[in-house]
């Protein structure tokens, strides 16, 4: 489903990354690992076109990816969250949630201003779709309130309920379980299983989190200094010399 | 009280109270032009046109986070281009209003390129450049423009049926503009388009990774917002009948954005606080002060800053949250003295009961309680 190949991407005379490869199949889940700075936020950039790599190639279904502009990544099936939150904190949960659905609108600006019927009927279908996805994870009580002052566990469910709007088919996560408590924790990796299955979703998981990882995925990818240092099963990755160098270092 | 709160609420009592809201405002719009004098309706006719602007200012800086300093251009592009059709061409005065309309679109169009690489303060520069640039400009292109001297054009002219004095017959004119424009503004932030654009105010990249194009919604704005400016321009030439470059010098597009920020940025009907505060501001600070009325709107418009940061439009909501926030410690402070009441509890049962349904039914309820045990504990200790 996802090719990523060779990608390198330099910041002045950082290599952030250097040659990654690995490969997503259709309806697996794929943990991305590696020490802070390993370049694990880059890659996701570059798949969401955020950012332009030096060198490489990434294919979706077989597109290149790299020829998608980026406000067209989400039309194409793709769909992610963000490390730290990338709400839009003056509009509501239910409108931060429609946004998701942006890319399946079509009204344009001159059919919104006079409103015309076609417009009205769009908005119903996106707002009862959004209400649907609240109900969901369990957000409908706060579908009103602004996407700011929520606890920090609901903002991280209102990411996830935007990126479902989306209907991607790849869904990105970027530290989904990061800074939230151990319980909270248990319940956001349950949400992730069952919603998975509900909309058949292939993931990519970027997590530090080692028991949400190898508890989710199928395949890890261990990256280190912008390279891939290991990939396999999750079983395999937590007895890899490479891994455990890198995460724990070796006494001298 | 708090069934009475609840009551209102609800949805549908929500919708009841909208409609009314509504419905009497349309009745005092309607009627204000046969009860004030005409030099009034002539002030309230420059509200209606200056809240036309300021929606379209309010879209592109209160929705989509860009600035702009230079709106008063669009504002005279739009005057400008009435006066001319009406000065040069003879056309009817429906006429010039899409043709201000769609040229400064397409001018906001043109200078909404920069926005899309400039933000902040830079983007102010830029746009501040051309509302300095446009009067000279004005003044050079004399034979279309008439220069410095200006144009002077036919007013509106109320038709015989209606009746109506020509001051009244302007008004509802600009009335009828200024409702479609508003509605328009509204219908937009409230469709898809309305949310992109706040969406890339808030968060751009995340915008964008949601399939949010930004070049487009990011331009689109200033062409929106430029139209708006342009419409009231126009409606400036309909009811002023004249126009000159020295009307339209940078201190409009200044004196728009003072506005439209105390009416309260992002607001749906701060536009018309805003253009209120515009019209009314400087003529009062005139009479307040004939020597500095400049000083008078300055310090007025600190004083509402510091009053209401969030604007006018957001001032009902501020205080109705103060109210709230102390309303909870006042029916808080019972159970804080009741301990005190608690300690001679032979003493007098009564008032205890009767306190309790006090606090419940009426507001004045907690004064009384307080006042009941600060007397009490004494008399116990007396006792």
């Amino acid at each position: 489903m996802l090719a990523v190949d060779g990608i390198t991407v330099r910041f002045g005379g950082i290599t952030a990354l250097d040659g990654v490869a690995f490969t997503v199949e259709p309806g697996t889940a794929v943990g991305l690992i590696g020490p802070n700075g390993a370049g694990k936020t880059t890659l996701f950039n570059c798949l969401t076109r955020r950012c332009d790599p030096d060198g490489g190639e990434m294919r979706f279904e077989g597109e290149d990816l790299l020829a998608v502009p980026p406000h067209a990544v989400a039309g194409r099936g793709i769909a992610r969250t963000f490390q730290n939150l990338g709400l839009f904190p003056q509009l509501t949960v239910r409108e931060n949630v429609m946004v998701g659905a942006h890319s399946r609108g079509r009204t344009g600006h001159l059919a919104a201003a006079l409103r015309l019927p076609r417009v009205r009927r769009e908005e119903r279908e996106l707002r009862d779709q959004a209400d649907d996805l609240l109900r969901r994870l369990g957000l409908a009580d706060v579908a009103d309130h602004p996407a700011s002052g929520l606890p920090f566990g609901t903002l991280k469910r209102v990411e996830l309920a935007r990126a479902l709007a989306v209907r991607p088919r790849l869904l990105l996560l970027d530290e989904p379980v990061n800074g939230l408590s151990h319980g909270e924790v248990g319940q956001f990796a349950d949400l992730v299983r069952s919603v998975r299955r509900e909309f058949d979703l292939t993931l990519v998981v970027v997590e530090h989190h080692m028991g949400f990882v190898m508890g989710l995925c199928d395949k890890v990818v261990c990256l280190d200094f912008g390279r891939r240092i290991a990939e396999g099963p999750p079983e395999d990755i937590q007895r890899d010399p490479a891994v455990v160098e890198a995460y724990l270092g070796v006494a001298a | 009280m708090n069934t009475i709160v609840t009551a209102l609420g609800t949805a549908r009592a929500r919708r009841l109270r909208a409609a009314l809201t509504v419905l009497l405002a349309t009745a005092a719009a309607v009627g204000a032009p046969f009860y004030f004098a005409p030099f009034q309706v002539f002030q309230l006719t420059m509200v209606l046109l200056y809240a036309v602007a300021l929606a379209g200012l309010n879209l592109l800086v209160g929705f989509g986070g860009q600035i702009s300093l230079g709106h008063g251009a669009f504002f005279a592009a739009g005057a400008y281009t009435a006066a001319v059709m009406l000065d040069r061409y003879g056309t009817g005065h429906l006429a010039t209003l899409p043709a201000a309309a769609a040229g400064c679109f397409l001018l906001g169009l043109g200078f909404g390129v920069p926005a899309l690489r400039l933000r902040g303060l830079y983007l102010a520069l830029v746009t501040l450049s051309f509302a300095v640039f446009l009067p000279p400009l004005l003044k050079r292109l004399e034979p279309v423009t008439g220069g410095s001297m200006g144009l002077t054009v036919d007013k509106l002219r109320p038709p015989a049926w209606s009746g109506l004095a020509e001051d009244q017959w302007t008004y509802f004119v600009v009335l009828a503009v200024t409702t479609v424009a508003l509605l328009c503004a509204r219908n937009l932030l409230r469709s898809r388009a309305g949310r992109a654009l706040r969406a890339v105010r808030d968060n751009e990249s995340a915008a964008e990774v949601m399939g949010v194009r930004l070049s487009l919604h990011k331009t689109l704005a200033f062409a929106w917002s430029a139209m708006f400016a342009g419409v009231a321009g126009c409606l400036y030439t309909w009811v002023i009948g004249f126009v000159s470059p020295d009307s339209f010098g940078f201190v409009l597009s200044i004196t728009l954005l003072a506005g439209l920020v105390v009416g309260g940025l992002a607001s749906l009907y701060g536009p018309l606080l805003g253009a209120a505060f515009v019209m009314y501001v400087p003529s009062v600070s005139q009479d307040l002060s004939e020597a500095a009325p400049g000083v008078v709107f300055g310090l007025l418009i600190i004083t509402v800053m510091f009053v209401a940061p969030t604007g006018l439009a957001g001032l009902p909501g501020r205080v109705l949250a103060a109210v709230a926030r102390r309303r909870p410690r006042a029916t808080a402070a019972p159970p804080g003295p009741a301990p005190g009441t608690g300690s001679a509890p032979e003493a007098e049962p009564g008032p205890e009961a009767g306190s309790g349904a006090l606090t419940t039914l009426t507001p004045p309820g907690p004064a009384v309680v307080d006042a009941e045990p600060v007397g009490a504990p004494p008399r116990t200790e007396k006792e």
